[in-house]
């Protein structure tokens, strides 16, 4: 497998917060990665700085061998890198097909590609029902379907997922994670920020674990979920444990 | 009702075509020019507003430039009025270029681009009335020639078909960018700028050619005023009662619509002409001032009962009758 992405020394710094501390990470081509860590660790602002967003303080971003880190957001998603956003930013006065559509335009410049692009998607992730809905009017199920939508239609070659199944229930969840390994199945890279461990587990080829700033382990999940300073921490004791049980059920 | 656009569009323009048959009356005439001139404006402050979200308070700047530039390039250089008009656009367009620059390069957003905007519009206001250049406070008089070669006619009606003309090709232009790519990105950057970037948008770069065609756009109706009213001063061309209007407008009409500058304009205009004559047939005098309550209370209503505009209400209207 070749690399895609590498992040090499990244650091970022709020005033006196250091929200990443020289980290680094390598996202390997056709791979789905974990980025987990606590609250605040520092797992937006790392997608941030991967996205185009922000610029790091110190270090280097670089994309299929080549240095991104002071290229805009705009040339990153044209050169095939497409993030969600934890909190949903919907177009929230245009329609679910519109919205798919300003995506999709990025590689289709007329509009009758651009609004049958949007509907192919909208099929993917299964939104097709609502394509005329108002994107405004979604649950919260939608608008995260919604979210990974737009990101498709630009048709990236890195997908950065920043939370995309937190705030859906069980079965949303269910639902959603068989769409993710068949976009991954048709070749696109995954960076996924995930509370969702048992997602996290399903998904993941190698997780990175990132704590106040720092990537204290990376590796396969069963692995990490071992580590016992990952375990110290991150995890907790109660989420340890439950974790423990998972591994012995699946082996 | 999408499909449908394009129709309606053409049975408006015919319609407005029409009423110079029905309605020959002078003032009647030059009143629906003045409406034509207020809509253009209207427009352009639209695309940018409506369509791109980016609120200007003070497209007078475009206005003025492009009635002035009608006016000097004639008076004093001699140029035909015909070729004085593409020469006042692309001025409008160049002032639209370099204030979009400025303000949106220093990532300007909201209230501080409006102001921006604004003082923009008084600079120009002041300059306008102290540079001999402009002739100062004593305005700019256009030699009267009533022939169609110089932009001016004889008959009234003339005048306003030229105006609606021009109102209808930017109505064509507002509806065929709406359903294009610049169209998408600009609604985009209208809706959320963070998540447009994040799909591959140039914000800068879209609200740059939102406000350079805006920009064009209100210049035109600077230049329409000019040619109209063959007069200009400073207050007419850079005064902040356009800047009200291009803005009234659509807000009444129904912003990041096609039609919304029209129908505004029309009910704003009509409604402050009907209180005019209204009150001069009762008090027997004019009440100067009082169209602008009228506006006001316009705007009112609108952002209580009709937050989307005219358009707005006949939509849900239309599709609450839909099956
Ligand atoms: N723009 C900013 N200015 C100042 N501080 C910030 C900014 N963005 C993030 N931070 C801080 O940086 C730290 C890391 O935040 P970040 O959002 O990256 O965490 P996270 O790992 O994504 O957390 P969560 O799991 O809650 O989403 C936090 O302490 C946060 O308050
Ligand atoms: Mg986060």
């Amino acid at each position: 497998m070749s690399t895609l992405l590498t992040c090499e020394n990244v650091t970022k710094r709020f005033g006196g917060l250091l929200a990443v501390d020289n980290a680094s990470l390598t996202v390997e081509a056709g791979s789905i990665t974990g980025l987990i860590g606590p609250n605040g660790a520092g797992k937006t602002t790392l997608f941030t700085m991967i996205s185009g967003f922000a610029e790091p303080t110190s270090g280097r971003v670089m994309f299929e061998g080549r240095d991104i880190t002071a290229l805009p957001a705009h040339i990153r998603a044209a050169q095939g890198i497409a993030r969600t956003f934890q909190i949903v930013q919907p177009f929230a006065g245009l329609s679910v097909h519109e919205n798919i559509a300003v995506g999709a335009y990025l590689r289709h410049a007329g509009r009758t590609e651009a609004m049958d692009k949007a509907e192919a998607v909208a099929r993917e992730v299964g939104l097709d029902a609502m394509l005329a809905q108002p994107a405004g009017a979604l649950t919260v199920a939608g608008r995260k379907r919604l979210e990974l939508a737009r990101a498709l239609a630009t048709e990236p070659r890195l997908l950065l997922l920043d939370e995309v199944l937190a705030g859906l229930n069980p079965s949303e969840i269910r639902d959603m994670i068989p769409v993710l390994q068949a976009i991954r199945s048709r070749g696109v890279t995954i960076l996924i920020v995930e509370h969702v461990m048992q997602a996290v587990m399903q998904l993941c080829d190698t997780v990175y674990v990132l704590a106040q700033g720092r990537m204290i382990a990376s590796g396969a999940p069963g692995e990490v979920a071992h580590d016992q300073g990952v375990v110290e921490a991150y995890l907790g004791h109660g989420a340890a444990r439950k974790m423990q049980a998972h591994h012995e059920a699946k082996s | 009702m999408r499909t449908g656009l394009p129709v309606s569009l053409v049975i408006v323009v015919a319609l407005l075509a029409a009423l110079p048959l029905a309605f020959t009356a002078n003032t009647m005439l030059n009143f629906l020019t003045f409406v034509m001139i207020v809509t253009l404006a209207a427009q352009g402050w639209n695309l940018l507003a409506g369509f791109g979200g980016q609120f200007s308070f003070g497209h007078a700047a475009f206005f003025g430039m492009g009635a002035y530039a009608m006016a000097i390039l004639q008076v004093r250089y001699g140029i035909n009025a015909w070729l004085a008009l593409p020469l006042a656009m692309a001025l409008g367009a160049v002032v639209g270029f370099f204030l979009g620059f400025l303000s949106f390069r220093a990532q300007l957003r909201g209230s501080y681009f409006a102001l921006v905007t604004l003082a923009f519009a008084e600079v120009f206001r002041i300059l306008a009335n102290a540079s001999s250049f402009t002739n100062g406070a004593a305005g700019i008089l256009v030699p009267l020639k009533t022939s169609a070669a110089d932009f001016q006619f004889a008959d009234r009606r003339w005048f306003y078909w030229v105006a609606l003309a021009f109102v209808a090709l930017v109505l064509a232009l507002t509806y065929h960018i709406s359903r294009t790519r610049f169209g998408a990105h600009l609604v985009a950057v209208r809706e959320n700028e963070e998540a447009a970037r994040a799909l591959g948008v140039d914000a800068f770069r879209t609200k740059l050619k939102a406000i350079t065609l805006s920009g064009a756009i209100t210049a035109t109706a600077g230049c329409l005023y000019t040619q109209k009213f063959l007069y200009i001063d400073a207050n007419l061309a850079f005064g902040p009662w356009i800047s009200v209007e291009a803005l009234l407008a659509p807000i009444i009409g129904g912003m990041g619509t096609v039609l919304g500058p029209l129908a505004g304009a029309m009910m704003l205009l009509g409604l402050g002409e009907v209180t005019k004559s209204l009150f001069a047939m009762l008090l027997g005098g004019s009440i100067p001032g009082v169209d602008l309550v009228v506006f006001g209370v316009l705007l009112i209503l609108c952002v209580a009962f009709a937050p989307q505009g005219v358009m707005g209400a006949i939509k849900r209207f239309s599709s609450r009758g839909a099956p």
